[in-house]
């Protein structure tokens, strides 16, 4: 971290100081959610700058949830979107008249360019993707792990429009020996002793991947803040810990990027499932990548009571890590048989794909619904969690609960 | 922002932009009271060394846990993220995690 960007965080703590003894703008709100879900249990709902009614996961930095009634559909309006912040403090503001985005290291032409530079000297590139934390559902982990306690809520779909990160690099010029590019945003720790959020890509990677995006417009609007503004990576199939918000630098490197974020953080045990034994440590690890695939049920919400013998529809999302989903399936007989959803619209290989299925209750008493995908090359949801001691790629049939009668 | 203002706000807002230069700013909320920590001896130990880097939720949603989870914790903070607590704090600390956040 340069002596300039010191300054500028201690400026930001300042300014933050003066706003907690202003009061800040939003207030705590009245909890509103399902207190039979011990994960969301207790944690108010609280609106943020640019977002609607989130529930809270921590205030500083900023983690907030997603509820799950936005599921029901493909595209998670930019208000609802999830937020996640490593470091405080976070970027309050930003002047585009002297933002750069500034492509350094081992490139023939370093580059610093405006969010004008990257929407005129670069193709315009669309993709939909989601955008899910790695540690999405932790706070169901058994045995619990350490960390985030998120529901199911970290996670979002949106249509990302920005500059392929490839033709980025190709105009900086990528050298020989060039190995991984490492991408930094504006928030910066408080304390240098605190390892600063720094993520990195294989360059190969990059210039093999078309999807990979510098986005500056989300869902057709600029980026609220707390998602990235003004720009923000969008690594499409991969979880959300690559896609680095408020982006500010991209280095190119001739090594292997190995700062606290890539390790020992955000790393999975070295196998094909990225699990271990329950309790135990895995003997090899790598940096998260790909994401499981993994469905959800919106609607009805849990708990809601049905009378025997109408016709209710489900309804909900089902994504994996850019294989496409292939069929949702859902059960009502606690997984003896399965019955093929109705998909909706395809939006694309990353998106969220929605689903939807009429059931009819046939008799009173509590009755369970459950939700399975399977993609294109056969990967699932299985009826036992997978388990890893950080948390990371939540992998299990989903269900709800409902009342009958 | 600008997108939301009239003529006469799409003014003040240059105006504004001149002495501000910043085209998106936003407040920081204050942390939420839901996360404050239990009463106990070293809770304002503990209050004072956590939050300068972070709010008190990162301490109240984690699982419950003994000494050795909670030393565990306290020594990620101080050998990993490099916060500045003696060893002193770090003892005091650990024993109120423990007691008030232990199974």
């Amino acid at each position: 971290m340069s002596d300039l960007s010191r300054r500028d965080a201690a400026k930001r703590i300042v300014r933050f100081g003066a706003l907690l003894a202003a009061g800040g703008l939003a207030g705590p709100r009245a909890s509103a959610l399902a207190q039979d879900d011990p994960v969301l249990a207790g944690r108010p709902l609280v609106r943020y700058p640019e977002k609607t009614d989130l529930i809270l996961l921590t205030s500083r930095p900023p983690q907030l949830e997603t509820p799950m009634k936005y599921f029901d559909r493909a595209i998670t309006p930019n208000e609802a979107f999830f937020v996640r912040y490593h470091v405080f403090p976070i970027p309050l503001e930003v002047d585009l008249a002297t933002w750069r985005l500034r492509i350094t290291g081992r490139v023939d032409r370093p580059l610093e360019l405006s969010l004008d530079d990257l929407k005129t000297r670069f193709p315009r590139a669309a993709v939909t993707a989601v955008n899910q934390c790695s540690g999405n559902s932790r706070g169901r982990f058994t045995p619990r792990v350490l960390g985030g306690q998120w529901g199911d809520g970290a996670m979002g779909n949106a249509e990302w429009v920005g500059a392929r990160l490839k033709d980025i690099l190709t105009a900086a010029g990528v050298r020989q020996g060039a190995v991984q590019a490492t991408f930094d945003g504006l928030d910066k720790p408080a304390f240098p002793s605190v390892p600063d959020f720094v993520k990195s890509l294989d360059i190969a990677r990059i210039m093999e991947d078309q999807d990979i995006l510098v986005a500056y417009q989300m869902n057709g609007a600029p980026l609220p803040m707390l998602n990235g503004y003004p720009a923000r990576l969008v690594v499409p199939g991969w979880y959300a810990t690559y896609w680095v918000k408020n982006l500010s630098e991209i280095a190119v490197i001739d090594h292997v990027f190995e700062k606290f974020w890539m390790k020992p953080g955000y790393r999975i045990p070295d196998n094909p499932c990225g699990c271990v034994s329950p309790g135990t440590a895995p003997a090899r690890t790598v940096p998260i990548n790909r994401m499981t695939a993994r469905s959800f049920i919106a609607s009805p919400v849990p708990g809601t009571r049905l009378p025997v013998g109408r016709p209710v529809t489900l309804k909900g999302i089902a994504f994996d890590g850019g294989y496409g989903i292939q069929e949702v399936q859902v059960s009502s007989d606690g997984g003896a048989t399965w019955r093929r959803a109705d998909l909706g619209g395809d939006l694309g290989r990353y998106s969220f794909r929605e689903w939807a299925s009429t059931w009819t209750p046939a008799q009173t008493g509590p009755a369970r619904i459950m939700v399975r995908a399977l993609n294109r090359i056969g990967e699932s949801q299985g009826r036992e969690p997978l388990w890893n001691p950080a948390g990371y790629l939540r992998n299990v049939i989903e269900h709800i609960d409902l009342q009958v009668g | 922002m600008r997108r939301l203002l009239g003529p006469a706000g799409l003014l003040l807002a240059l105006a504004t932009s001149v002495a501000a230069a910043a085209d998106k700013t936003i407040p920081m909320p204050p942390d939420h009271a839901y996360a404050t920590l239990k009463p106990g001896p070293g809770v304002e130990v503990t209050r004072q060394q956590c939050v300068s880097c972070h709010s008190t939720d990162y301490i109240v949603m984690q699982p419950r846990g003994d000494a050795k989870q909670w030393d565990g914790v306290v020594t990620k903070m101080i050998k990993v993220f490099g916060a500045p607590v003696n060893d002193q704090d770090a003892k005091t600390i650990v024993e109120y995690l423990a007691t008030q956040y232990g199974n």
